[in-house]
This record gives structure tokens, C-alpha cells and sequence, in this order.
């Protein structure tokens, strides 16, 4: 058994199997930064740090004769949802009932995959710094439209090659811009999301928790998010009426260059 | 040039699994090609001849442990167990059991290619379909 200690919930090897499944079908769509940017790992739940190959100086030395540097690393975060589930209705599936309320998991599942978007997009005070954070470049305006949204876009993919930063490049759109977008066609009917889609040359992302838009380049090499332990469902405890759970993982987030993405302003 | 490497259809696998794939089937080629050159060195009459073939084979022991240096990174549950298993006297069997029967009852019988038991092995969707 592992830190999760998952054997100790009073939940049947079916009963994981639908938790694991619902929460896996609930986050994949909605971890957009895991579609744009490097992904490092899983290195397990004991790593700790991100080598960054930076050092500080010392102010000080043991002895006479040596001087000494101090290496900079970055810590992972710990990010948890806790969410609980009514034992009843993990009975009612384990007999064969096919409509679980899971409402919670699915509610907690949301939740971390913001968390983990917002933390990379933009930043997380005191743990990490988000892409829009790091980015030099001045935020161009999406525009009050979605029928604008292709001049912002263009504008930010000629910046980033300006900057000679190759594409393909993509777009994370959050929620509310990317709803309009995809119901949008523009005059003459051809569809936003493809006209969009042929100016970036890559995807577009639907990204709940991000505000406005980020261009940015999916040549690799240039945002790095590494897994400790990757989202997993852990057991917290339990009574007669219900089971205890959380969603958890933790992970890092480095911009190793800042001017491979523009960001836009809703 | 084929994609024999993939079991399953390559654009439904993460990068990442693509990626280990690739070292699986390298490290086994590397391998394939020790194994060759032993049998060569074993034939093999004339000193430079010999010469020549153990440098060459000397590659492909560095090859062959970059690979698996790089496989078990990914993989905290094959790196435990090579751990039980690597560099220690005795009986290889015996530390093979004891090895994987540890890092089982750690992880659980799902650990395995880096994910510990209760994971839900999303990892990288760079490049996945909605």
C-alpha cells in the first residue's frame, strides 16, 4: 500500500475502477496546459525539486581558502481537492446502477484541472510563475467580438516570429472566450475555431480557469511542467454514511523562455 | 522505415510512451548487437580483427546502459526492482523475487511504467485528440 492508502477506503475494486475512470474522463479535456506545454515525469511522490542549474553565492565559507555557492532548485507543489462520496451510492454501482451520483469527484476533478491551468497560465504567488507572468511582451486586446478574435491572433503569432520563436503554435482560450468561439461562424460561414486554427497552425485549447487567451509555441524546449506524483484519487476516511477522498498531485512549472508566448486580454 | 515499436496505433499514445518505446526498442537492439559481437570475438583469429570488435562492443555496453539508465528514470517501479537485483553477489533469482515482490506490495500490482498504484496515468496530452 502506498501513500494513498487507497486499500483502506470501504470501496470495492469496481467501485476504483468507475472513481478512477469518471475522474480520468472529467479532467482530460480540461487540463489544457498538459495539451501546450513539456511534460516531465511522473518522478514519483518523494521528488521533491526541480533542478533549475542555477546557484546563489554565500555569503559566508567553513573555512579559509574554499568559497561556496548554493544550488537553486524549484519545489514542487502539492495540490489537493478533497471531495466525499455517499457509500450508498458505491453500494447502488457495485449492484449494477449505472447513475452514480459522483457529482462531488467531478466538482473536485474541475477544480484541480483550474488550479493546475491557472498555476501555469498565470502563475502562482510564492510557488511558481505562470507563462503570462513571465511573458515580455505587452498583452494585446482579444477585442469585444470573437469575429475580432483572428486580428489579435495573427498580431501575436507575427510578434512571437519577430522574436524567432518557431511555431506550429497554439492557443489556450478560457472558458467563456472559447464557448463563443466555437459557436461562431464568420460571415460567409466558414467556422472561427478553423480560421483560427490555420493562422496558428496548431491547436486551440479549451482552458477553464484561464482569463482571456495565451499564444504560445509548441516547439517544445520552452515551458516545462514536471509530475511528481501525477493526479491520483487517495483515500482520507471514512463513517457509516459516507467515504472521504481527494484528488491530489504535485508538480512544477518553469518557463525556460519567457518570449515564446503573447498573452490576450479578454 | 517501420514502426515496429508501437503495439498500439501511434497517434493514440502520449509523447511520452512514444518516447519509451523508442528506448525499448533501442535498448534491445543494443542488445542484439552485444550479443553479435560476442560471437564474433569468439570466432574471430587475428588480434587487430579482435581488437577492433571488443572497442566496438565496448560501444554498445555504454549504448545499452545509457538506454536502460534512461528507461528506469521513467519508471520508479523497474528501477526499484533492478535495484534489488543490480550489482549484488548471490543468487539472482532469489534477489529478483525478493526485488519485485517488495516494490509490488509498495506500489501495489498496477506499478508500473512510472505510475504508482491509484494513479489515473494521464501525463502528457501534448498532441492528444479531444
Amino acid at each position: 500500500m502506498n501513500h494513498l492508502l487507497r486499500s483502506l477506503a470501504p470501496i470495492s475494486d469496481d467501485g476504483w475502477k468507475m472513481l478512477d475512470d469518471d475522474a480520468r474522463e472529467r479532467l482530460t479535456p480540461a487540463l489544457a496546459a498538459r495539451r501546450l506545454v513539456d511534460f516531465s515525469g511522473p518522478h514519483g511522490w518523494e521528488y521533491s525539486a526541480t533542478n533549475l542549474g542555477r546557484t546563489s553565492p554565500l555569503a559566508s565559507a567553513p573555512c579559509d581558502g574554499v568559497s561556496g555557492l548554493a544550488r537553486r532548485v524549484l519545489p514542487l507543489v502539492e495540490v489537493r481537492s478533497d471531495f466525499e462520496l455517499s457509500l450508498n451510492e458505491l453500494r447502488d454501482a457495485d449492484r449494477g446502477a449505472d447513475d452514480a451520483d459522483l457529482e462531488p469527484l467531478d466538482k473536485a476533478a474541475h477544480q484541480i484541472a483550474v488550479a493546475e491551468n491557472k498555476a501555469v497560465f498565470h502563475g502562482w504567488h510564492g510557488a511558481m510563475t505562470g507563462i503570462g507572468e513571465a511573458s515580455p511582451h505587452k498583452p494585446l486586446p482579444l477585442g469585444a467580438k470573437t469575429d475580432d478574435y483572428p486580428r489579435p491572433v495573427a498580431a501575436a503569432v507575427e510578434l512571437l516570429l519577430h522574436n524567432g520563436i518557431s511555431g506550429p503554435y497554439g492557443l489556450a482560450l478560457g472558458g467563456e472566450q472559447y464557448q463563443q468561439v466555437a459557436q461562431t461562424a464568420e460571415h460567409g460561414g466558414y467556422p472561427l475555431l478553423e480560421h483560427l486554427q490555420k493562422i496558428l497552425d496548431g491547436p486551440i485549447v479549451w482552458a477553464p480557469g484561464v482569463g482571456g487567451a495565451v499564444v504560445l509555441s509548441l516547439r517544445g524546449g520552452d515551458f516545462q511542467l514536471e509530475s511528481g506524483q501525477d493526479l491520483s484519487i487517495g483515500y482520507l476516511s471514512h463513517d457509516g454514511e459516507s467515504v472521504q477522498l481527494y484528488l491530489e498531485e504535485s508538480f512544477s512549472f518553469h518557463v525556460a523562455t519567457p518570449e515564446a508566448a503573447v498573452v490576450l486580454t479578454a | 522505415m517501420g514502426f515496429d515499436q508501437y503495439h498500439e496505433p501511434p497517434e493514440e499514445l502520449p509523447a511520452d510512451t512514444r518516447t519509451f518505446a523508442r528506448l525499448c526498442a533501442s535498448l534491445t537492439e543494443e542488445a542484439e548487437a552485444i550479443g553479435w559481437y560476442e560471437q564474433r570475438i569468439a570466432v574471430e583469429k587475428d588480434p587487430e580483427a579482435l581488437a577492433v570488435m571488443r572497442d566496438a562492443q565496448g560501444e554498445e555496453f555504454k549504448h545499452f546502459s545509457m538506454d536502460l539508465e534512461f528507461l528506469l528514470r521513467r519508471a520508479p517501479a523497474w528501477r526499484e526492482i533492478a535495484q534489488g537485483i543490480l550489482f549484488h553477489a548471490g543468487d539472482i533469482v532469489e534477489h529478483g523475487e525478493e526485488a519485485e515482490a517488495e516494490t509490488l506490495e509498495a506500489n501495489g500490482p498496477e506499478g508500473e511504467g512510472g505510475y504508482p498504484s491509484g494513479s489515473l496515468r494521464i501525463g502528457s496530452l501534448k498532441g492528444a485528440l479531444r
